[in-house]
């Protein structure tokens, strides 16, 4: 989308002739260029300014070494703050002593909130202890069975509340339930609601008086914009918020709201959605968070996808390959499906550190639904072509196009772009996999 | 979802929608301009926040501020009264460029698809735009074609109930590409109308979900020359950012032809409207303002901006 804030505070830097110390004037547009990359990420107005000065007062005097550019060691004292402000972390859930401990969810309409039920009942009931679910949404057609369903996979108790249609009442006779059968803990799925509907909150009160709840946690999704301060700020107020889930993470959103919601609540973000699948949620990591939301990309992340879907033999092979410079079409087409396989390929690339630094690959990067005509481009070529893409000519050019339903253009920038990711890769991975993994890429 | 608004009638509830609306978007913008009698740099710091909490954007929000400053360096402002209105008329015309309202044409089968990420209301506001439709005459049906979502089609049933419309369904799990094509089917052989499609909500950035939707479009082309006749984009105005991008891409990959911004109820002020209207040209159609079955108002610029803007509009 845009450069990466190292590479604008590099060219900013660039222009300051000796090195010496950060002062308040050379640091000025550099710390404004950091803020309008936390705006633009969504963190919130007044919790960038307050970041911003507290930036300046830590990078004033620091002294620049020669092993780093300033542009670096202004970005590693961002990164360094983002990751301790959205840390203090502990995912661990508290359980109390009461059979069952109610664990509440509560947050605005369509943040994932049942979808999240379900995800955390699955991890509980990983730890060995038994789950009951209940949903007190009375108000959204199907809210009930949608959980009813869902929970149903995972095999966790469900409470039934036929009839019922007062959500106070719902809850507190699922957790009568729950206790008579023995569960350990239930997690309790409320409807979605604004933070200003005062009726509506009244009700979170209520229910949270009756049952008294373990956790409240807070869910929000990772798209929120500015607003994510005033809800969060009036759900804190009227409920006390012991946690927080950010959902929605396996999209492209920069995710500045975890930021905000910091501010604001000074509790820990605990989970991490990351997929439709009841599986898909994670422990947070703020040092992650911080890349994502300075657009510096995920090196852990990645290098966790990548293990997860290519094996590790192939991926030694491929850097292998790589090193040697002997990466060849097939294996392009063959990352390009294993990126397919893994999600996102603006998600993955977005995770390589270096891939927004080189302008040439925001035309090379394939838009998703480029990525079928690049497929069967490459599936046009003949072996000898896929091995060594010198040989094609423009006459071979004419034909794979011809063979591919595209034009000879689209050939040209696929071969364009590909030997450009040759010459990138084989850059990136001077130091191997293995540096990534260290996750001291950036610095 | 405010019980006690159930026995108001619809004019009320426009007038209470709209009221909130204005109440809710740009008017800090107002308060402080008006506040404030000169032109200064205080001023200009203030309205900056105002816009950016709107989640007008960092950049486009720098860029409105400079042209502005431009303007009163070259004395073409003199006040904040003059700032305030021209400020008023940029935005303004940005919308009013893409104000578009739904046409639906009589006595034929118009299809019409929602897409969206998830959550951000597409099966709600399908509900609304049956009865609304339903309310003007159009014979309308209802399509399940999110299998996907545990309970998807339940609930676009019970939508479908309350809007007293039929709704075409298969079993969990099915091919939406296949509940697509049995509905026009059965639309071919009805009566002419409306058709809703509902799908899953899905991210931007899944690959094989996006060519999912392709896919639905190129059935519905195959079934029925021109369908679908809209593809409605439904954004939450609770989204930041993101909004743009995901704008960019359903209209890339799907081809979005209209807008809906929802839960504009709530105190998200749905400010990066105006950036998609700006960079993106897709037509606004309507905006949700809450979960009742009328909780939907057209689009329109003027009203929009003239609520963002308004002097004693509170
Ligand atoms: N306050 C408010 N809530 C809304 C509005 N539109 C939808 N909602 C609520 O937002 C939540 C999600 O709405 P849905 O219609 O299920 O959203 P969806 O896009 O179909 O969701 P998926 O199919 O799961 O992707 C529900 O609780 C709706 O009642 C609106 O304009 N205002
Ligand atoms: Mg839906």
């Amino acid at each position: 989308m845009f450069e990466s804030l190292t590479d604008k505070l590099d060219g900013i830097f660039r222009k300051l002739k000796g090195r010496g110390s950060l002062d308040e004037e050379n640091i000025q547009s550099a710390l404004k260029e950091i803020r309008m990359a936390l705006l633009e990420a969504d963190v919130n107005f007044r919790v960038v300014r307050d970041f911003i000065e507290d930036i300046r007062k830590r990078a004033v005097g620091q002294e620049v070494f020669d092993s780093i550019t300033p542009g670096q060691q202004v970005v590693k004292i961002v990164h360094d703050r983002l990751t301790e402000l959205m840390g203090g972390v502990s995912s661990r859930l508290k359980f109390g002593s009461r059979f069952p401990a109610p664990i509440m969810l509560v947050g605005l309409q369509g943040c994932g909130k049942t979808t999240t039920a379900v995800k955390l009942a699955r991890l509980v009931a990983a730890q060995g202890k038994r789950v009951y679910l209940v949903s007190a949404d009375v108000y959204r057609p199907a809210a009930m069975e949608q959980l009813k369903v869902l929970g149903g996979k995972i095999g966790a108790g469900i409470f039934a509340a036929a009839g019922l249609q007062d959500p106070i009442e719902i809850c507190v006779q699922a957790v009568e339930e729950a206790r008579r059968n023995g569960y350990e803990v239930i997690v309790v799925d409320t409807a979605g609601r604004l933070a200003i509907d005062a009726q509506m909150m009244d009700e979170l009160k209520r229910i949270k008086a009756q049952i008294n709840p373990s956790e409240i946690l807070f869910v929000a999704d990772a798209m929120t914009g500015q607003d994510a301060v005033n809800v969060a700020g009036r759900f804190d107020e009227q409920l006390g918020i012991d946690g927080v889930i950010m959902t929605k993470m396996d999209g492209d959103a920069r995710g500045g709201a975890a930021l905000s919601l910091k501010a604001v609540i000074g509790k820990p973000i605990k989970f991490v959605g990351v997929g439709e699948k009841i599986e898909a949620l994670e422990v947070f990591h703020p040092e992650r968070m911080a890349s994502r939301i300075l657009g510096m990309g995920d090196v852990l992340t990645l290098v966790e996808k990548a293990r997860a879907t290519v094996d590790e033999k192939e991926a030694r092979d491929l850097e292998k390959k790589i090193r040697k410079n002997e990466f060849t079409l097939d294996d392009f087409r063959n990352q390009l499906t294993q990126i397919r396989k893994m999600g996102s390929l603006q998600d993955i690339l977005g995770m390589i550190p270096g891939m927004k630094k080189i302008k040439a690959l925001k035309e090379m990067t394939p838009d998703e639904g480029e990525l079928v005509k690049v497929t069967a481009i490459i599936d046009s070529m003949t072996a000898k072509e896929r091995r060594n893409h010198l040989i094609i000519d423009g006459s071979r050019r004419k034909r794979i196009a011809r063979g591919s339903g595209t034009q000879i253009q689209d050939v040209n920038r696929l071969l364009k772009n590909y030997t450009e990711m040759r010459k990138m890769m084989k850059r990136m991975t001077k130091g191997g996999i293995k540096s990534l993994r260290r996750g001291n890429f950036f610095f | 979802m405010g019980q006690d608004n159930d026995n108001k009638g619809f004019f009320d509830r426009l007038k209470a929608g709209l009221a909130k609306t204005r109440k809710l978007l740009l008017t800090d913008v107002d308060d402080i301009i008006l506040g404030s009698k000169e032109i200064d740099r205080a001023l200009f710091e203030e309205l900056e926040e105002a816009l950016i909490v709107a989640d007008v954007g960092p950049a486009f929000t720098g860029e409105l501020i400079e042209s502005l400053k431009e303007k009163v360096r070259r004395k073409e402002l003199g006040s904040p009264e003059i700032l305030r209105k021209v400020l008023r008329e940029t935005m303004r015309e940005i919308l009013l460029k893409n104000e578009a309202p739904l046409k639906i044409p009589p006595d034929q089968i118009y299809t019409i698809m929602v897409v969206g990420v998830n959550g951000t209301g597409k099966t709600t506001t399908i509900g609304k735009l049956a009865h609304q439709l339903k309310g003007e005459g159009h014979e309308v049906m209802l399509v399940a074609a999110d299998t996907f979502r545990a309970a998807a089609v339940e609930q676009l049933e019970a939508w479908a109930k309350r809007a007293e419309v039929p709704l075409i369904r298969q079993a969990p799990n099915a091919d939406p590409a296949a509940v697509v094509y049995d509905a026009l089917r059965s639309a071919k052989a009805g009566r002419p109308g409306v058709v809703i499609i509902d799908t899953a909500g899905r991210l931007h950035t899944k690959v094989n979900l996006m060519e999912e939707l392709k896919k639905m479009r190129r059935i519905m082309g195959r079934e029925l020359p021109g369908a679908p006749h809209e593809v409605l984009l439904v954004l939450d105005a609770t989204t930041g950012q993101n909004a743009v991008v995901q704008a960019r891409m359903f209209r890339d990959e799907i081809g979005v032809t209209g807008l809906i911004l929802t839960k504009l109820d709530g105190t998200a002020k749905g400010g990066v409207v105006v950036r998609i209207a700006r960079e993106l040209n897709i037509p606004l159609r309507y905006i949700g303002v809450g979960e009742q079955v009328d909780d939907l108002r057209p689009f329109r610029a003027g009203e929009f901006v003239e609520a963002l803007f308004a002097q004693n509009g509170r």
